[in-house]
C-alpha cells in the first residue's frame, strides 16, 4: 500500500467522516473520530454538532489537533461546556444520531470489546475499558466502529461485551431491553462492513489496494461480501489537505 | 467570614487522606486531573487505597504502581494519547506490585452512581449498558423494572467517595472555587464526598469567587481544604493556564514498559522530589514555560447586580 498517496488511518477518517450526515448531533469520542469530525463539518456537513463526554459541546470544529477531548482549543469557543452528564442526558434520551467506538476487538455482530482480551480469571490481557463506548453503544441512534483489520481484531465472537452491538443476532437488543440503536458500520484498515438483517456485518467495500483475499485471511470469521461489494472511494485532494492541515505532524493519521 | 482553609499539599494529604480511603480524583476527564496531590498521596505512602473515577488519563496508573490501590472503580484506566497503562495490567493481570479489585463501569454510570451519591439516593435508574457483560451479575448492579411501566432498567448505586480531589483554576481561602472549561463529573463528585480537597492554580480574594457565583463548582461550605499549587495539573491542562503537555504521557509510556521502569520513574519525577515547585524545576523552566497560555479570551463580563 505505499504507493498510494494516503495512509489508511486517513483512509479511514474520511470513511468516517462520510458517515456523518449535515445537521446531525455525533457523540466525537478520541482519537480518529476527532479528525473525522472535524473534517465532516468542513467538507459536507457544516450544521453537525459534536457531544464529547467530559461535557463538551461544539458547532465549529477545534482550531487545531486534539490529542484528547479536553485540550484546550476543544473548549475555547464551544457552544457549551457543561458536565458529562448531560451530553449522556441527551444521549439517553435518543438525541444523538450518530456516535464512534474504538475497538479492541469485535465480533461478526458487531459487539466491541476494550475490557479484557483473552480468557478472564486466567491469562488475560487488561484492555482500558469502556470510557463512554458501552454507553454510545447502549443509546446512539447507530454506532461506528473504527478499528485495525487483522484476525486478532475481527473475531468470531468476543469474550467479553463491553459495548453490545447485535448480541447473537437480530432481535437481542430489543431482548435486552436496550431502548433503539445498534451498530451500523465498522471501518477497517482494510475495507468498510456494513450490518444486515440478520445483524451480521458483511463486506460492502474494499480499500483500494487491498484484495478479497486480504480481507478473508484478516477476519475471524468465515466474513460474506456484498453482492456489488465495491471499492471503497479514495479520499478527495480536498479531504486530505484538510486532513493534513488539522494533523499536520501526521500524529493520528500517519 | 469563615476561617482560612488553606493548607499545604503536605498537610491537607496528611490529614484528610488515609489507608483505606476511597477516593475520586480526575473527574473532569482529561484536564484539570490532580496530579500533585497524586504525588504527594504516593510519596506519604498511602495504602488500599480506593480509586474512583470516569476515565483516568496515567494518574491512577502512577498509583497502582506505586502500591497504593487495592481497588479501582472506573470507566478507563490507560494514556488517553498514547495507549494503555502498563502498571494497570500488571497489577491486574500478574498482581505487581499488588493484586487489585476492579469494578467495571462505564463513563455514564460512574456519573450515575456519582449523581446518587450527590443527591442522597440509594441509587439511580438508567437504560444504558442493557446487554453489556459491564451489568452482569458479578457487578455493582442490579436489574430492575420500572414502576411507573414496564421498561427495563439498570440500577446503579451510589458512590460516595471519602474524600474528592479537585484541581480548579482559582479558590478563595474559605472554599469558594471558580473552574470552567469541560466539568465531566466534578459537581457531582463534590457534591457526593464526604471530604472535598480543592487544588488551585490562584488564591484570589473572597470577592472574586461571589462577583460570580454560576461559576462555583460546590459551595464553599462543603470544601474541607483548600491547597494552592500552581502547575498542580500538569501534565494535564489548566484551560487559561497551561496546555496539555502530550509529549510527558508518550514519556510516561515508553519508561513505565517494565515494573522496574516505573519504579525508576516513581523515584524520579515523585519519591525524588518534595513537591510541585521541585517537579517544575525538574520539568525545565523552558518546557513548563512553552506550555503556558499567551492568548487571552476573557469571557464578556456579566452584571448581577441587585440595584
Amino acid at each position: 500500500m505505499s504507493d498510494l498517496r494516503y495512509s489508511p488511518a486517513e483512509l479511514m477518517v474520511v470513511a468516517g467522516s462520510r458517515e456523518i450526515g449535515d445537521g446531525d448531533v455525533v457523540f466525537v469520542g478520541m482519537r480518529l473520530p476527532l479528525i473525522a469530525f472535524a473534517l465532516a463539518k468542513r467538507m459536507h456537513a457544516p450544521n453537525a454538532v459534536g457531544f464529547f463526554e467530559n461535557g463538551v459541546i461544539r458547532d465549529s470544529p477545534s482550531e487545531s489537533l486534539l490529542y484528547t477531548m479536553g485540550d484546550p482549543p476543544n473548549i475555547e469557543g464551544a457552544s457549551m461546556c457543561c458536565s458529562m452528564s448531560t451530553v449522556m442526558g441527551m444521549l439517553q434520551k435518543g438525541e444523538v444520531d450518530l456516535g464512534y467506538i474504538g475497538g479492541a476487538e469485535v465480533d461478526r455482530f458487531g459487539n466491541v470489546n476494550t475490557s479484557y482480551a483473552g480468557h478472564v480469571g486466567k491469562e488475560f490481557v487488561k484492555l482500558p475499558g469502556s470510557g463512554g463506548a458501552a454507553d454510545i453503544a447502549s443509546l446512539a441512534n447507530r454506532f461506528v466502529v473504527i478499528v485495525d483489520h487483522n484476525s486478532r481484531r475481527l473475531v468470531e465472537r468476543v469474550k467479553y461485551i463491553t459495548s453490545p452491538g447485535n448480541g447473537d443476532g437480530a432481535g437481542w437488543r430489543e431482548r435486552q431491553g436496550l431502548p433503539r440503536g445498534g451498530p451500523s458500520a465498522i471501518i477497517t484498515t482494510m475495507a468498510v462492513l456494513l450490518f444486515g438483517d440478520d445483524g451480521q456485518a458483511f463486506v460492502a467495500s474494499i480499500h483500494p489496494g487491498v484484495s478479497a483475499d486480504d480481507v478473508r485471511a484478516n477476519t475471524g470469521w468465515p466474513v460474506r461480501f456484498a453482492p456489488d461489494c465495491a471499492t471503497t472511494p479514495e479520499p478527495a485532494e480536498e479531504e486530505l489537505r484538510v486532513i493534513r492541515a488539522i494533523d499536520p505532524t501526521g500524529f493520528w493519521t500517519r | 467570614m469563615a476561617s482560612s482553609k488553606i493548607l499545604t499539599m503536605r498537610e491537607a494529604i496528611s490529614r484528610y487522606v488515609g489507608d483505606g480511603d476511597s477516593i475520586a480524583l480526575g473527574l473532569a476527564l482529561e484536564a484539570l486531573i490532580p496530579f500533585a496531590a497524586g504525588h504527594e498521596i504516593i510519596r506519604q505512602r498511602r495504602r488500599d487505597l480506593t480509586l474512583i473515577g470516569p476515565i483516568s488519563d496515567i494518574l491512577f496508573d502512577q498509583l497502582i504502581g506505586a502500591g497504593c490501590v487495592k481497588s479501582v472503580i472506573a470507566a478507563w484506566i490507560g494514556n488517553v494519547s498514547a495507549g494503555l497503562g502498563y502498571n494497570y495490567r500488571r497489577a491486574a493481570e500478574s498482581g505487581v506490585p499488588n493484586p487489585i479489585e476492579i469494578v467495571d463501569h462505564s463513563n455514564f454510570t460512574i456519573s450515575l452512581g456519582l449523581t446518587a451519591g450527590a443527591l442522597g439516593v440509594p441509587y439511580l435508574p438508567t437504560r444504558t449498558l442493557l446487554g453489556s457483560d459491564i451489568a452482569r451479575e458479578n457487578g455493582p448492579f442490579k436489574r430492575g423494572v420500572s414502576p411507573f411501566g414496564d421498561e427495563q432498567l439498570l440500577f446503579v448505586p451510589a458512590i460516595v467517595p471519602d474524600v474528592t480531589i479537585l484541581h480548579v483554576q482559582r479558590a478563595s481561602a474559605d472554599g469558594g472555587c471558580h473552574a470552567w472549561g469541560n466539568l465531566g463529573v466534578s459537581a457531582e463528585a463534590a457534591l457526593a464526598g464526604k471530604r472535598v480537597i480543592v487544588v488551585a492554580e490562584e488564591i484570589v480574594e473572597r470577592s472574586v469567587i461571589t462577583s460570580d457565583p454560576n461559576r462555583v463548582l460546590v459551595p464553599p461550605h462543603r470544601v474541607t481544604a483548600v491547597v494552592h499549587e500552581p502547575g498542580g495539573a500538569h501534565p494535564s491542562s489548566v484551560q487559561g493556564y497551561y496546555g496539555r503537555d502530550h509529549a510527558f504521557y508518550g514519556e510516561y509510556h515508553t519508561a513505565t514498559k517494565t515494573a522496574a521502569g516505573s519504579e525508576a520513574w516513581l523515584d524520579r519525577w515523585v519519591h525524588g522530589v518534595e513537591g510541585r515547585e521541585r517537579f517544575l524545576d525538574l520539568l525545565g523552566a523552558e518546557r513548563w514555560r512553552s506550555l503556558a497560555v499567551r492568548g487571552n479570551s476573557p469571557a464578556a463580563p456579566v452584571n448581577y447586580s441587585a440595584s
